[in-house]
């Protein structure tokens, strides 16, 4: 279907339906239940699963694929949300043209950017985007403060033009239909809510997701991963890597900018700490927890990294009591504090933890660690089993 | 000229700074073939090492003072701190003042031992890894170390003050026939200058003088012969590397009068120690150095408001700005030796 073979199409699919069903999937608890605050169904968090979920297939894109590690994607993320919002300023509230110009704008800073970056590899290259990315948030904060708004971020004001306003509603909105706005169905006990931004992310996701397929199983696609595993190869049979590098980076470069925009169409407004070394660390931690150069991996880890944020940064202190309560006190005081370290504003450092454990453990990430289960398992079953995506993990390290 | 001057003087500390960490940064790399994410970290903690032993000198127990009173009425309570009860007021109220400098003292061993915990525990593992996994497994190191400190110290600066001897400003300008008061420059930015300056040399001397140094220069250069002359050059890397992180923490130390620490100054040192260990070329120690000071005076010149004025907003961007230009002009950096880091 689409191009697509067998098993990439079950694939898409599966995802179709879980980006589909994820208001109901992720709300498993009733509304009333103590279990309730681990439900992840609403809006805002969504919203960011396929946000983030679309950055990192981006960023997987460059990094999984031709193994160039970019430190500094989230400059293209900060472009992106600027350009959005300015489409806001000038157009009016439809996200479609903020979107499209996010994605534009983006392709050319990427391309910019890595047609100097690419000239070189390996750490340099870490190390030209991160510089460029820096330069990026530094400036945005200071001399470009007309086009940025500086520390307080950019923000629809209401004397901007706005020429294409009309009468349509002065929110984000797809043809009327507001970002914001969400229906909610009541079942028993439980509540579901279907957002409207949600479900326009999640059709760009789907987009971006089936792009990215096609873009492994193409030709292009195999020269990346052939300039991954040996470059010096691929130049001795007479092919140069730059363009195609370029190619993927300036794609990735879109992929975070369609992100920026679809961020900014979320929530009108920008600033410059989107383009912060610190965020594009975490896109490397979504794509490499999820695991490189696999197709599901990083909206795995996307989605893992953005739930647990979630989660643990909620937990306090009262909430370790309920649990432990029923323990001794001495063990509950020693537990709660031993737990305190993870969770609350503590995530950070659980998170450092998990990406330790995850890099020195289990290179191929989340994806790695199913499989790793699912051979387990299956033993017995056919070995052909594991498939081109378990290959594709294998590749993260090459023949040396 | 006098504003050139000051300029200069104003880079050196930071640069001194800068220096200190790609040294480390450059030995761990020479060495081990790592590139340490962590290292901002180690500065840090170099820097909370001051820190913690302020807060350890001023443990103060209470004491009721009947003659005098708080603002409520009540007999005021009096902290006093340990160390003046053990050594008399005058003795205590001196090691409290000084317990940046003497700090030192206390950082060298802890320094050495995170440093040799380190390296033995995580880094041991990562020899044989692509660079990718080793800047990935160190980032997050650094992130779990940063979170520990903010979490037993709280998210604000701490000020940790110089002793007050060292207070106050030394007139620059009058030692070279300008006018008084207009080149001053703090008197503990000069030590850090000269101990920053004291350090370097002493790594390069040790390196450069002992049989260890040499020992390791050798295993530098071709780890692999080195060590099927049976040495065991292992042994050496992991000292090399806990030396690394002394260094790191001692620039620390020092450091946390002029910028109060805090537990993200690591990271903001790290991002530039690396684009300093790039400018000065990958594995070349007298580089690293060299770069450091250049990069630290030329950020201090970006500064000035004549220059400002010319290029807005290039104080934020000259580092990464000259970066990328050495970069792509000289692919190796400043100092750079043929067949480090290209694949």
């Amino acid at each position: 279907m689409l191009g697509l073979d067998r098993k990439d199409t079950i694939l898409l699919l599966v995802v179709a339906l879980m980006a589909l069903l994820a208001p109901v999937l992720l709300n498993p608890f009733p509304v009333n239940s103590p279990l309730a605050q681990f439900n992840a169904g609403y809006p805002d968090l969504m919203q960011r699963f396929a946000i983030f979920g679309i950055f990192a297939i981006g960023f997987n894109i460059l990094f999984g694929l031709t193994g160039y590690l970019s430190f500094g994607h989230a400059a293209f993320l900060g472009v992106g949300s600027y350009s959005a919002v300015w489409m806001f300023k000038l157009l009016g509230y439809n996200v479609i043209p903020a979107i499209i110009l996010s994605i534009i704008v983006a392709g050319l800073f990427a391309l910019l950017i890595g047609w100097i970056s690419l000239r070189r590899s390996g750490i340099y290259f870490s190390i030209l985007t991160l510089a460029f990315a820096e330069m990026s948030f530094r400036l945005a904060y200071s001399v470009l403060t007309p086009l940025t708004n500086g520390e307080t971020g950019l923000q629809v004001y209401t004397d901007d033009p706005q020429i294409l306003l009309g009468d349509g509603p002065h929110v984000p909105h797809l043809f009327g239909m507001m970002m914001r706005s969400s229906t909610t169905i009541h079942a028993g006990p439980w509540e579901f809510t279907l957002p409207v931004g949600y479900y326009v992310c999640a059709v760009l996701l789907l987009a971006s997701f089936y792009l990215a397929i096609r873009i492994f199983r193409s030709p292009f696609g195999m020269m990346l991963r052939a300039i991954k595993s040996n470059q010096t190869r691929m130049n001795y049979t007479g092919l140069s890597p730059r363009p195609y590098t370029l190619a993927a980076f300036v794609i990735s470069g879109m992929y975070a900018g369609l992100a920026g925009g679809l961020m900014a169409s979320m929530d009108p407004l920008a600033g410059a700490e989107r383009m912060q070394w610190t965020a594009s660390g975490e896109v490397v931690l979504m794509t490499i927890l999820g695991g490189a150069g696999t197709l599901i991996g990083p909206i795995l880890g996307a989605g893992f990294i953005k739930y647990c944020e979630n989660i643990f940064s909620k937990i306090n202190e009262g909430v370790l009591h309920g649990w432990f309560g029923g323990l001794p006190d001495g063990v509950e005081n020693a537990l709660i504090w031993v737990a305190e370290h993870f969770v609350g504003s503590g995530w950070h450092l659980t998170l450092g933890l998990l990406f330790m454990l995850v890099v020195t453990f289990l290179p191929g990430g989340l994806v790695e660690g199913g499989q790793r289960i699912g051979r387990f398992a299956f033993r017995r079953r056919d070995r052909k089993a594991s498939d081109a995506e378990s290959d594709a993990a294998k590749q993260r390290n090459p023949a040396e | 000229m006098d504003a050139i001057i000051l300029q200069i003087l104003n880079g050196l500390d930071k640069g001194s700074a800068y220096a200190l960490i790609a040294l480390g940064l450059t030995l761990i790399f020479g060495t081990l073939g790592v590139v340490n994410f962590a290292h901002g970290a180690l500065f840090m903690i170099g820097a909370f090492c001051a820190v913690t032993l302020q807060r350890l000198f001023t443990i103060s127990y209470e004491t009721i003072d009947e003659t005098k009173t708080d603002f409520l009425g009540n007999p005021a309570k009096v902290q006093t701190p340990y160390v003046e009860s053990w050594f008399g007021p005058d003795v205590g109220q001196a090691v409290i003042d000084w317990s940046v400098p003497l700090a030192i003292l206390f950082a060298i061993p802890i320094m050495a031992l995170v440093g040799f915990a380190m390296e033995r525990g995580l880094i041991k593992h990562f020899y044989r890894r692509p660079h990718a996994d080793q800047i990935l497994v160190t980032f997050g190191l650094a992130i779990v170390l940063q979170e520990l400190i903010k979490h037993y110290y709280g998210a604000n600066p701490i000020q940790t003050p110089a002793p007050d001897a060292f207070r106050g400003s030394f007139d620059f300008g009058v030692l070279l026939g300008f006018d008084p008061n207009h080149i001053i420059y703090p008197y503990w930015r000069m030590i850090y200058f000269a101990f920053a300056a004291i350090i370097v040399g002493a790594v390069f001397a040790f390196l450069r003088f002992t049989t260890f140094g040499m020992v390791v220069r050798a295993g530098m250069a071709d780890r692999e012969t080195v060590g099927l002359l049976g040495i065991n050059i292992d042994k050496r890397f992991t000292i090399m590397f806990a030396l690394a992180a002394v260094v790191a923490g001692l620039a620390g130390v020092m450091y946390a009068p002029i910028n109060s620490p805090n537990y993200h100054m690591g990271m903001d040192f790290l991002v530039l120690s690396f684009v300093v260990v790039v400018v000065g070329g990958m594995g070349s120690l007298p580089g690293a150095v060299l770069a450091g000071f250049v990069l630290g005076i030329l950020e201090s010149f970006a500064s000035m408001n004549e220059i400002k004025q010319i290029i807005p907003g290039i104080d934020q961007i000259i580092i990464y700005l000259v970066a990328i230009i050495i970069l792509l002009t000289r692919p190796r950096g400043l100092m750079g030796r043929r067949g480090v880091m290209e694949e």
